[in-house]
């Protein structure tokens, strides 16, 4: 495992042939760096383009309530549990600060909304999950607030869609966040008791305890394109492993092609699919509604 | 920071060194030193107890890891009168990193599942350390399934270091593996009663940890993340990792307080666990006793009292 001499001086890991991190800010030219091409988008550009790259179409994230206004009919949402808030359980050290930063910077109490909306005349549970906000990493408010909003769901028998994005469990909750992923995948069951359609939108970046728990457990699986979706980060794994990762792993075209996920789709067609899938799992008696 | 257990056993490791002399002194000088040589005994003992005693959280993580433990196979033969493995996924491979199959525990049938490490380097390759793969939860998967048909209870045994964190475990749907044994453990129909007696890293040991009872030995740990991870991304400095250690509450004096595990079963703290008769009999007992529990209560109650069970773990404001 560990090469020789690996004690003796320290080993530092080679990153040259890492890509440099995404959305590079460059505040004097007012312009982001694209962090799929690194071609060079104004602000304008990127909101004219749908949050896109002009170039190379890839998506950048958005905010859940952009998320959730793209996927719901106007006027429709009504968020549940909006005063559910983190506390630091462990006293991990720097845990408060970052959590009122994240409250400050972001105007969320937590990584997640969760609601009640209609999507093209369907009702539904919807969910959305904000990078912004501590990688919208699950500790016990993000499960907790998955698991009623699924508990919602089953209580109004309607079906539950979430948008997932995270960077995995809430290391500063300890134990506390680990264990929501076996409380969110119970959750999920209880959907399947109750015949109730799950759908999972996984968009960049859903890695770690998220996508080994509810995230990969729904019946319908879209992924946006290009975006990251794995269970170890890659960097973790060039580093245990020293294998040179081939280009588009964990991507979700690598996903479909391995069977993990049902459909890619872009971010515009998203809402449009959510209700044809919506139609049909209730018997598909509306033709075509509203789109 | 201490790198390993033997630095921290330092100070009765001289002692013991000088006990071996004395031993080799009395033979060769054909003196009788028997009661010097039962005085250091004792010595060594009581230093060793009460250093055990003292244990640091990092210095637990280090014992929690000692290849010297026993491992899941260890605990069947000392524990089950019968045991049959079983193996394969039946879809792609048969993972060594989980042992299971089925055998006879306290006079009942059981389907027993672990993760299990290699005792030396060689036997740690063919086990991979304990990592999961895959296939390694497809196999617990396919075992959970078979032992709900038969209406079986399951004993699972939690030490690894983590799900295997390679290329091919994310091509073949590592994260999808868990999620399934998660989701299949939190509703299935049989009692499930859970031992941590190792290292209880992250969603790879979570992945088996999903029960009606959950045991930890002493020393053992289970922690969202390993301390060094925690330390390189949440500090920048991997040589914080004590700290760490420390600060995720990952003991299981801790996770006791937290309600995350139902018992702790108390290690010896100057000899092997597996020499050590009262700490088998400590484990066999609590075992017991935690499984006739939960076989006699009816099995849809357990399934809700499972669920509720989860369903209040956290913390927060509302």
């Amino acid at each position: 495992m560990f090469k020789p001499g690996f004690n003796k001086k320290k080993a530092y890991i080679d990153l040259s042939g890492i890509k440099k991190t995404p959305l590079a800010f460059d505040a004097r030219e007012g312009n982001f760096s694209c962090p799929a091409c690194s071609a060079w988008i104004s602000e304008a550009e990127k909101l004219q383009n749908n949050d896109f790259c002009p170039r190379c179409s890839h998506h950048f994230s958005v905010t859940a309530w952009e998320r959730i206004y793209s996927i719901c009919d106007e006027d429709t949402f009504e968020e549940w549990d909006a005063n559910l808030s983190s506390l630091n359980p462990l006293d991990f050290p720097d845990y408060t600060d970052k959590l009122i930063t994240a409250r400050e910077e972001t105007l969320l109490q937590e990584a997640v909304i969760t609601g009640r909306a209609m999507i093209g005349g369907f009702d539904a549970v919807l969910a959305a999950m904000d990078s912004r906000f501590m990688m919208a990493s699950m500790g016990s408010v993000v499960g907790e607030k998955i698991c009623r909003a699924m508990e919602g769901a089953v209580k109004h028998s309607l079906p539950f869609i979430i948008s997932c994005c995270s960077g995995g469990a809430r290391m500063q909750e300890g134990m506390l966040s680990l264990m929501q992923m076996a409380k969110t995948s119970a959750a999920v069951g209880r959907l399947n008791d109750n015949g109730l359609l799950y759908i999972s939108i996984l968009t960049h970046p859903t890695t770690g305890g998220v996508t080994a728990s509810f995230a990969s457990l729904a019946d319908i699986i879209i992924a946006e394109p290009g975006a990251l979706i794995g269970f170890t980060g890659p960097r973790v794994i060039e580093q245990t492993t020293g294998q040179k990762l081939p280009a588009g792993f964990q991507r979700s075209e690598f996903l479909l092609k391995h069977g993990m996920i049902d459909i890619i789709q872009p971010r515009l067609e998203m809402r449009s699919l959510l209700i044809r899938l919506l139609n049909v799992h209730q018997g598909g008696k509306h033709g075509q509604k509203q789109i | 920071m201490v790198k390993n257990k033997f630095e921290f056993e330092s100070m009765y490791r001289l002692l013991e060194t000088k006990l071996e002399e004395l031993k080799e002194l009395s033979v060769s000088l054909n003196c009788d030193f028997s009661s010097e040589i039962a005085n250091v005994e004792r010595r060594i003992n009581e230093l060793k107890a009460e250093r055990y005693k003292h244990l640091t959280p990092w210095e637990q993580v280090l014992l929690s890891r000692d290849l010297e433990r026993p491992m899941t196979r260890d605990y069947i033969e000392l524990l089950c009168t019968e045991f049959i493995e079983l193996h394969g996924d039946r879809l792609y491979g048969d993972d060594h990193a989980i042992v299971g199959g089925v055998g006879v525990f306290n006079g009942q049938a059981v389907t027993v599942i672990g993760h299990q490490k290699g005792k030396d380097t060689s036997d740690n390759i063919k086990h991979n350390f304990g990592m999961p793969r895959p296939e390694g939860y497809r196999k617990a998967y396919r075992l959970l399934r078979e032992a709900e048909k038969f209406g079986r209870p399951v004993l699972t045994f939690i030490n690894t270091p983590g799900a295997d964190p390679g290329l091919g475990a994310e091509e073949r749907g590592q994260a999808w593996a868990i999620s399934q044994l998660l989701l299949c453990l939190s509703a299935i129909k049989v009692p499930v009663v859970s031992v941590i007696t190792g290292e209880g890293g992250s969603g790879g040991a979570l992945a088996l940890t999903v029960a009606d009872r959950i045991l930890m030995l002493s020393n053992a740990v289970f922690s969202v993340a390993s301390p060094e991870t925690c330390a390189s991304i949440l500090l920048r400095d991997i040589k914080r990792a004590d700290e760490m250690a420390v600060a995720l509450k990952l003991n299981a004096q801790s996770l006791l307080e937290m309600e995350i595990v139902d018992e702790v079963i108390e290690e010896p703290s100057n000899e092997n666990l597996l020499d050590s008769p009262a700490f088998i009999k400590s484990l066999e007992s609590s075992l017991k006793k935690h499984l006739d529990e939960v076989c006699s209560q009816n099995i849809q109650e357990l399934i809700d009292l499972r669920y509720a069970r989860l369903m209040k773990i956290g913390k927060f404001n509302e």
